[in-house]
């Protein structure tokens, strides 16, 4: 369901196009003294360290937790928004320290050895939940955190969590400042109306500039100065403050243990063993184990088998209670009978179920095919491990005559496909390609005939190949995103021109201090999903951040663009395109085939075109020798070896005509670009 | 004279020697009559490479195995060329020798008394015939000049020399030891010493080359030269002090389309002055063919002496129906220990399969203008004939069709035009090969396993 953002990430150079730029140095040091990810076993790991200083206020040991003991307004659900390397999971471990929820149970071996492997590929897969318990003017509370994913793409998943809570920590680096991530999470909880909490983190640092953070904070959010909190989580400085303003200004959930049973599924992990683990948020009434619930989306019913709190590992509890947050095992087999935003109700009290949530949509489309086709079966099995936890991914077969059997998914953005890619990469040692990221296009149909057989006016166009012609559609529709760009001044009229050159539009523009502007851009979404964030980072040096929210669709025109080989049509390469964008698209597909199509004994006409216009071309000229000069008795050997190898490759190659064109030729057409 | 008169006196002895060496009687008198009837078993001839692979100093486009000696050892240099020849002539059990071939290196550094040593030791252990070519690669050096008299007493009677270029700047751009002058001369020199034996060695290709220039230097060359013409186009080695230069952007060299315009040229020209192309390198007039290098395009076997050496030959032994690819040692210290500790610096020993065996004569086959006769390829595969390979398939088709290659009733070869395309079209024939003998091979195997092989695969 969500991804959230191991530190180590962001050293590998996928990532680094998507990540926050600056500072590698800062990780690494952080990294080697704190080794803080969003892993519960890493908690659990520091527990030796931790459990002879501040355990004080906590309950005692392996006993069971009296839940009753916390009313509802003795209860505060919160989570950590922040920009990616802001210090959130940092922040998250002093917490949990603090408030000594790190326990060691019996199970944790296992846990951990299981997650060991995890840790090892450097990936969390899981944002997750921990119950603290926190004393404050000698009352205990029972405070939620619920922890987020920190990048747009899964700014769904943010707002999902947002809806389980009631206040936001809304941390920013002391040094970097706002970024356009924290505004972004900001936007969210501001619409969600939670209590904001500010906190400026890493004031420790050499280069920090609390005061104009907290000028930014005001300019930007309108918060007074005097609300922020400074901290270093990395030092432990002021952390307290935070769990202190967490009770003070956090509203208690508007939940009555006195109402029926109501639960909204926030979340839900799958389990070999014990099948789904739901997150819920309890916002009426009790539920205990062994009581029979219902899903409000399925109507199915279970039995609960076990709940109880995460702190951040499971901890069974008897029951749960209004306001509170837990998870739930009920005997639910497949991760869709969780559905995220789901109602839970007891079966004998029916309720109105919770409005819920819009299920993710995708956003960016890949093709991802096997290296080689012998690895078919080991690529789907790998995809399918995957998807298990993130149905988010949505997964379609597709087959290239260029590439073989393989399949079409779709990711929530950009980062969250590179995630992808990477884990599978990483944990499958999977030979992927990738074929360049396409947006989903819809067109509105005109002809009664195509309506009918569509079931609707409007269709969602996926596959270049099934691109609807013009003379049947009343209008092509392209997705859009509201950009947010936040950059030194200095690289303004830069990176104006790049999202102009983007067919940017721009909305907003405004210094939030002296020094730092924020943009606003409204972007066809297929204009992004190339190289937008790579170039932005390197014509300003890194120090420009982006982020971006769906801004739904809008009336685009588009057009169908073939490419041609000696005039025969290559199926693979077909592109919709933005008129505007054709040529420049066309020519550079053009350019790239040139490139990796290798001379044959005649020429080859490499052509874009838009229905029978012919928009670009480049020749692959004849070449005039290919023999090689020098051959006896000692040469024999090495020329073998490379006309064997010729001739191996010749058997791989596709014939359009008697053109052959290697595969390698395709993959530098349709993968992503290399930086 | 004299060393005529020498030579075959050496030879009326040596053969009977090394017959009564020889143990089965009755394939003496066999090879007598093949060698007779000019056509003796495959397996029992071969030609002879002999590597000297000393140089004074490196031309900057050579990767060849090559080394700057530090001191001189060209005494166990000889001692154990001799020593591998006559191990390696053993090992093949060649009784005839068909050419022997002096490169390197700079063989024309060695003594001439190395080259009587080593031809001694070959007409010790094998047949060879007074008319069999003996060529020494010479570097027109003046030093070179003065040995090639000596060279010719020692049995040497074919002169390849490194001429390379005419224009004496770009000599020294390739680092080449010698003036045109002296080019001149020793081409002279060789050409009195072994009228009708003397070959040229020239590089197109060369930095800064254009084709008006080439085209001089050649009609420049046609007046001195004699009867055979290698042209080689100059290629960037990686490791090579002209790859660097290249590379760093210092010294650049003639485009492609332009070393083909040069290529065409220069067959055109040779063409004129009544030199037939007879491979994709090299030219003759009046059928001054080099018979050893012809031998390497004929598949036929060879053995390689001395450090780096390529040999093609099938060995004795239990196993010995099939050729072996072999290679020497490369570091000269390391081959001369070896040689001196077991005979021989062999390094590395690559049975051939049949697939493998004729993959290779159709490469090197289809190098030469003549192309593959239907005979020639038999002698390889008395099963599948040239038709039943190539006749059938799509691909081949459209390169007959288009002109580009030949098959008729006489070989399979490119024609004129196609040479020029020949590491093109050798992969589709590869390819095609690789499908019809792996298809025999199925056929053979569903009908019986019982028949076939052995006797008809060629080696």
């Amino acid at each position: 369901m969500s991804f959230s953002l191991a530190k180590r990430w962001c050293d590998a150079p996928l990532m680094r196009r998507v990540l926050q730029f600056k500072g590698y140095r800062r990780k690494i040091q952080s990294y080697n003294n704190m080794t803080y990810t969003l892993f519960r076993h890493r908690w659990m790991k520091r527990l030796p360290v931790f459990s002879g200083l501040k355990m004080a206020s906590t309950h005692t040991g392996k006993d069971t937790i009296d839940l009753s003991k916390f009313p509802v307004d003795r209860i505060r659900n919160f989570c950590i928004i922040a920009h990616i390397d802001h210090g959130k999971s940092t922040l998250a471990d002093r917490l949990l320290e603090m408030t000594g929820a790190i326990v060691k149970t019996d199970k944790n071996k296992q846990v951990l050895d299981k997650l060991q492997v995890e840790r090892e590929r450097g990936i969390t897969v899981k944002a997750q939940t921990a119950s603290l318990i926190y004393s404050h003017q000698g009352q205990q509370y029972l405070l939620n955190l619920i922890d987020t994913p920190g990048h747009v793409d899964f700014s769904y998943e943010v707002s999902r969590s947002i809806s389980a809570c009631q206040g936001v920590l809304l941390i920013v680096d002391a040094n970097q400042g706002i970024q356009a991530q924290t505004m972004a999470n900001f936007y969210l909880a501001f619409e969600a109306q939670l209590a904001i909490i500010p906190v400026i983190n890493k004031i420790d640092l050499k280069n920090a500039d609390t005061e104009r953070v907290e000028l930014q904070m005001e300019k930007v959010f309108d918060i007074p100065r005097n609300e922020c909190i400074r901290i270093s989580a990395k030092l432990g400085t002021n952390v307290e403050a935070v769990l202190r303003a967490v009770v003070e200004r956090v509203p208690p959930p508007a939940a009555s243990t006195s109402d029926p049973f109501k639960a909204l599924v926030f979340d839900s992990n799958f389990d070999h063993y014990r099948g789904v683990v739901a997150n819920i948020a309890v916002l009426g009434g009790r539920v205990r184990k062994g009581d029979r619930i219902v899903s409000a989306y399925l109507g199915k019913s279970y039995e609960v088998n076990e709940l109880g709190l995460l702190r951040p590992d499971e901890h069974p509890t008897q029951k749960l209670f209004a306001g509170q947050v837990g998870y739930i095992i009920a005997g639910m087999k497949d991760v869709k009978e969780a559905q995220i935003g789901d109602t839970l109700y007891l079966q004998s009290q029916p309720v109105e179920a919770l409005p819920g949530f819009k299920p993710a949509k995708a956003m960016v489309f890949a093709g991802m095919f096997p290296m080689d086709q012998s690895d078919y079966q080991a690529l789907r099995s790998a995809i399918e491990r995957l998807t298990l936890n993130d149905s988010s991914v949505t997964v379609q077969r597709d087959s290239s005559l260029a590439l073989g059997a393989g399949w079409r998914l779709g990711f929530l953005g950009l980062l969250h496909m590179e995630v992808f890619n990477q884990r599978l990469e990483q944990e499958y040692n999977a030979s992927v390609i990738v074929t360049a990221p396409t947006v989903p296009y819809k067109a509105i149909l005109s002809s009664p005939k195509l309506i009918k057989e569509h079931g609707s006016a409007e269709i969602t166009i996926v596959n270049p190949a099934q691109f609807p012609d013009r003379s049947v559609v009343s209008e092509y529709l392209e997705p859009m995103v509201l950009g947010t760009i936040l950059t030194p001044d200095s690289y303004t009229g830069k990176i104006m021109s790049l999202c102009l050159n983007r067919r940017g539009i721009q909305k907003n523009m405004l210094y939030i201090d002296d020094q730092r502007v924020m943009m606003k851009y409204l972007f066809p979404l297929n204009e992004i999903v190339v190289d937008f964030y790579d170039l932005l980072k390197s014509l300003s040096s890194g120090y420009a951040s982006f982020d971006y929210e769906n801004a739904g669709y809008q009336a685009a025109d588009l057009i169908k663009m073939n490419i041609l080989l000696n005039g025969l049509p290559v199926e693979e390469l077909i592109t919709i395109v933005h008129r505007g964008r054709a040529y420049s698209v066309g020519k550079s597909m053009c350019e790239r085939l040139q490139d990796s199509i290798p001379r044959q004994m005649f020429e080859i006409a490499v052509q874009a075109t838009i229905g029978s216009k012919v928009i670009a071309r480049e020749t692959i000229k004849a070449y005039r020798k290919n023999v090689l000069a020098k051959c006896y008795g000692g040469d024999i050997t090495r020329k073998m070896k490379l006309l064997k190898k010729q001739a191996e490759g010749k058997k791989k190659m596709r014939r359009f005509g008697n053109v052959e064109v290697p595969k390698d030729a395709f993959i530098n057409v349709l993968k992503r670009k290399d930086k | 004279m004299i060393q005529h008169t020498l030579r075959a006196g050496r030879r009326a002895v040596s053969p009977s020697l090394r017959c009564f060496s020889e143990t089965s009687g009755g394939e003496i008198i066999g090879e007598d009559g093949f060698e007779r009837t000019g056509s003796p078993r495959p397996t029992k001839q071969a030609s002879l490479y002999v590597h000297w692979p000393y140089c004074l100093r490196r031309c900057s486009y050579c990767n060849f195995n090559k080394y700057i000696p530090r001191e001189n050892n060209d005494h166990i240099m000889t001692e154990c060329l001799q020593r591998e020849t006559e191990t390696l002539l053993q090992l093949s059990q060649v009784s005839c020798v068909t050419s022997v071939f002096f490169g390197g290196g700079t063989p024309s550094l060695a003594p001439h008394s190395t080259i009587d040593a080593v031809l001694n030791t070959v007409s010790r252990w094998a047949y060879l015939s007074d008319k069999a070519e003996v060529t020494l690669e010479v570097n027109p050096t003046l030093a070179g000049k003065s040995k090639l008299e000596d060279y010719c007493r020692a049995g040497v009677n074919r002169l390849s020399i490194g001429v390379q270029s005419l224009q004496d700047e770009d000599l020294k751009i390739l680092g080449r030891d010698h003036s045109s002058h002296q080019a001149l001369q020793t081409v002279e020199e060789a050409r009195r010493l072994c009228p009708g034996r003397v070959s040229v060695d020239v590089m197109f290709g060369r930095p800064k080359q254009s084709v008006a220039s080439w085209e001089n230097e050649l009609s420049e060359l046609l007046r001195v030269c004699d009867d055979h013409v290698s042209l080689y186009q100059l290629t960037l080695e990686r490791g090579t002090q002209l790859f660097k230069q290249v590379l760093g952007g210092e010294m650049t060299v003639p485009a492609e389309d332009v070393t083909a315009e040069m290529y065409q040229c220069a067959r055109r020209t040779l063409h004129q002055h009544g030199f037939l192309q007879y491979e994709v390198s090299n030219f003759a007039r009046h059928k001054a063919v080099s018979h050893h290098n012809t031998s390497y395009w004929k598949g036929r076997q060879y053995i390689g002496v001395g450090p780096g050496a390529h040999g093609r030959f099938v060995p004795l032994g239990e196993e010995g129906v099939l050729r072996e690819a072999r290679t020497q040692t490369l570091e000269p210290g390391a081959w001369i220990r070896e040689v001196q500790q077991r005979g021989h610096g062999t390094r590395r020993r690559i049975q051939l399969g049949h697939l493998e065996l004729l993959e290779e004569v159709l490469v090197m086959g289809m190098r030469m203008t003549d192309g593959i006769n239907h005979k020639h390829w038999e002698m390889f595969s008395p099963q599948l004939g040239l038709r039943e390979v190539f006749g059938t398939s799509r691909d081949v088709q459209e390169l007959l069709q288009s002109g580009q290659l030949i098959l008729d009733d006489r070989s399979l070869r490119c024609s004129w035009d196609g040479l020029v395309f020949l590491d093109s079209i050798l992969p589709t024939l590869l390819v095609e090969l690789e499908r019809q003998i792996s298809q025999r091979l199925q056929r053979d195997h569903h009908s019986d396993g019982q028949t076939k092989s052995r006797t008809c695969s060629p080696r």
